[in-house]
Order: structure tokens, then sequence, then C-alpha cells
């Protein structure tokens, strides 16, 4: 059977709004017994859930558990199934996650899931900081899973993951680099003794939009109405749900908020995400770059 | 050449975290971190003194002051930040207080001796050596005025 979803009504404009729980309904559930549901932290620093988490959560780190340790990829169907199993997780659990930055890494994590296919996971609307500026419960105590049964699953990438063949196929059409105003125009790169991106070129793929993916979050982490996103993405950026959009930004985090935010808040129907992104494309050999402030 | 001696806490500190398994060496990261000293007001007043490390993932400021010989050493990272505060953490410990020679000798790939690339994973690693590396170029600048 499946978990309830959450019927709050500021969820209820999004298009998919199954995907999205608020700080309220998840501690409702957690208040009582909740079998089914498996909570996860997901942040960018992988000491920050030591610190003190949502009573119950597990960490899910996107460096040691959903990378591949040596090749430059997510984890293997063998990987995943472990990493799901040790958190009691089976494939018909309803998983929320959440996390620092506005959930970015949350979402990474949420899209990294998609790939195997699970199927109910959810983000915590807000995340790590909603909560926490909620005064709600917290705690440093590490729960043990029963270890649930995984299936072994192949990744299914095609949808919406791409690669720099994609990439390089889909130029001309649209496009949405998330990154910040410097790194799209090729700036960062040039500031002397650091060389923070770890790329030999600076830029953006020409033809890609700038909106940095911050945009669609607002003070509080939370992501912004339904409406505000639509002025975004659609009227000033001119996209429309039913076309190809590739996202990227630095290695795919970043643009994996952007993701969520456009196949799952606003309806989008083939978005795929570019995780190879700037530290990729910023060292291929002949690949087209383009420099400067956005046009628009 | 001849292999010059650690200072004996980082050496200490190297122990240690090899002595334990990769969750427990977190641990002792996270406490690391919380025992991370606050700025004295003379920077916390004024941040501009401040040097960037820009290669860690969240920002990250310190200052190196070498005092009658010896190096003193001053870092800022917010709290949600925490592997970050706790790389500047075992530097704090293990460095401050050092001759400045013996922090000048400190080989640059000391960070790798703590076992901690498994445990946070190698690409964060990149901000403890870019650390320790400008507190290396500022100890030298310093002790060349």
């Amino acid at each position: 059977m499946a978990y309830p979803k959450d019927s709050s009504a500021e969820l209820a404009d999004y298009a998919h709004p199954e995907r999205l729980v608020t700080t309220g309904w998840l501690a409702d559930q957690l208040a009582g017994d909740h079998p089914g549901l498996v909570v996860l932290e997901s942040d960018e620093d992988v000491l920050l859930y030591d610190t003190g988490h949502i009573p119950g959560s597990f960490k899910l780190d996107w460096h040691t558990d959903l990378n591949d340790p040596v090749t430059r990829d997510f984890v293997d169907g063998e990987a995943f199934a472990k990493v799901m199993s040790e958190r009691g997780i089976g494939r018909d659990t309803t998983v929320v996650i959440y996390g620092d930055k506005s959930n970015w890494w949350a979402a990474y994590a949420l899209w990294v899931m998609t790939l195997f296919g699970h199927e109910d996971v959810r983000l915590l609307d807000g995340g790590r900081s909603a909560w926490m500026a909620e005064d709600r419960e917290m705690t440093r105590e590490v729960p043990t899973a029963e270890p649930a049964d995984y299936p072994v699953i192949q990744r299914n990438d095609a949808p919406i993951r791409a690669f720099k063949d994609d990439v390089l196929a889909h130029l001309g059409k649209a496009m949405v680099d998330v990154r910040s105003p410097g790194e799209f125009s090729g700036e960062l790169l040039h500031m002397p003794d650091y060389p923070q991106e770890g790329s030999l070129r600076g830029g953006h793929i020409p033809g890609a939009r700038s909106v940095p993916w911050s945009k669609a979050a607002r003070e509080d982490g939370r992501f912004k109405s339904r409406a505000d996103l639509e002025g975004l993405y659609q009227s000033e950026q001119k996209l429309t749900p039913d076309e190809d959009v590739v996202v990227y930004c630095r290695i795919g985090e970043r643009s994996s908020h952007t993701w969520f935010v456009l196949t799952q808040l606003l309806g989008f129907g083939n978005v795929r995400n570019y995780d190879g992104s700037w530290t990729e494309w910023g060292n291929a050999v002949r690949v087209p770059v383009e420099q400067g402030a956005p046009t628009t | 050449m001849t292999e010059t001696a650690l200072p004996a806490p980082l050496t200490e500190l190297i122990d240690d975290f090899g002595s334990v398994g990769p969750k427990d060496r977190l641990q002792l990261l996270l406490e690391l971190s919380e025992e991370l000293p606050d700025l004295p007001a003379r920077y916390a007043d004024h941040p501009e003194q401040l040097e960037q490390v820009h290669e860690c993932q969240t920002p990250l400021f310190l200052a190196v002051e070498v005092t009658d010989g010896d190096v003193h050493l001053f870092f800022n990272a917010p709290k949600e930040a925490p592997t970050t505060r706790g790389f500047a953490g075992i530097l704090h410990a293990g460095l401050d207080g050092q001759p400045a020679q013996v922090v000048l000798d400190v080989p640059d790939d000391i960070p790798f001796k703590f076992g901690l690339a498994e445990a946070v994973s190698p690409l964060r690693m990149r901000g403890m050596v870019a650390m320790l590396s400008r507190i290396k170029r500022q100890t030298r600048a310093q002790v060349a005025d």
C-alpha cells in the first residue's frame, strides 16, 4: 500500500505535489509509527548529519554512497542496493530526503534514486534549514535499520541523464546553465591563482540560458510558488513544458535541483541532467564554448 | 635529504586517526571541528585581514602570525561546514605554536596521512591541502620579512 501523500494546500499547485512534503507533515508522521517511510539526509558536508539530524533519519552521502569510487559515474545496481538495504529501504519504501543549501544535495540524491527507478522518493520542502528554523527536534543519535531486501536494479540513465555526446546532438535546443553568472560568463576561471573550477576553459555551452539554480528557491530554502517558477522559466526564458531541455552545472548537483523544479514542480516532460557538466565540457577538446554574460 | 621530524601533536593526531576505522575517523574529525577555537576579537572584528581558502567547498578564512619564531593559526569557518572546520581543527591542533621552520618542513601530502580520503572521499581533501599550502606560504612570507 502506498504511503499517504502530503495534501497540504501550499503544495497543491505544483505539477507533482506528491513529490514534496512539508515540515509539519513529516513531523506528524515521525510522531507516530510510520512503517514504509524512511528519511534520509543528504548534505554537501559529509559531517553535517553527525552534528544533528532529524530523529530516525539516515545519512546518504553523495560522494561516498552514490558515486563510484573509481570510475566517474554513479554506483552500480549492487552498490545501490546495499546502500538502500542498510538504511532499511525496500523497493516499495517511501523515501523522504532533506539536506542543506535549499536541498541542493537532496535533489541530487533524489535524481540518482530516480535513475534507479525508485518510485516514491520525495523532498522535504525547505530541507534542513526549514526544519531547524522551526525549532523542530534534532538528535545526534544514529539509528540502526533492519536491513531491507532491495533488488539489484540496472540503472536506466537515458530518460533523465545526458552525456556529452547527447549534449553535442542537442546543441541548438533548449539548455539551462544553472551556475552563477560569473561561471556562466567565463570570468571565474580567470581569477589569478584560484583554479577553483578544475576546468581548463571558462564559459558556457553555446545557446544555454543562464538561470542560477538558487533563483528557484525562497530565502527560507523552500521552493518558490508555481506561479513564480512559471514566470522564471516559462515567461522569462521561454521554455515550454513539452520541449527537450538539458540542464547542467559544474558536476550535476545544482542542476539536479533545477531538474526537480522543471519536471516535478512545473511538469516538464523531457528534461535531462548533464552531470558531466562544466567539469567535463570545460576540459573537453574541441567542443564549442561561448563566453560572456547572458544576452537577455 | 634527511627526514624532518613532524611536530609531536601532529604525529599524535595521525596515530589517533590511524588507530580507528573510517566511521570513527569521522567522529574524531567532528570533535576537532568542535574544538576549533573562535577567532580573537582582533580578527573577528576585522574579517578582511583573513585570507580566504577558495578550494574549500564552504568559505574558510585563515590568518597566520609568526611571533618570536612560533606560528599561530586563526581560522574562521561556519558551523554548517563541520568537515572544513575539522580540517582546520587538525591543522590547528597539530601546528599551532610550532616553530616556523617546523611548520615549513611539514610535507605537503600530510593531509593524506589521516586516512580521511576514504572516509570523506578524496575530492573533499582538496580544501585541507590548500589550507596547508596557504599556511606555509604566509609563514614563509613572515619569516622572510
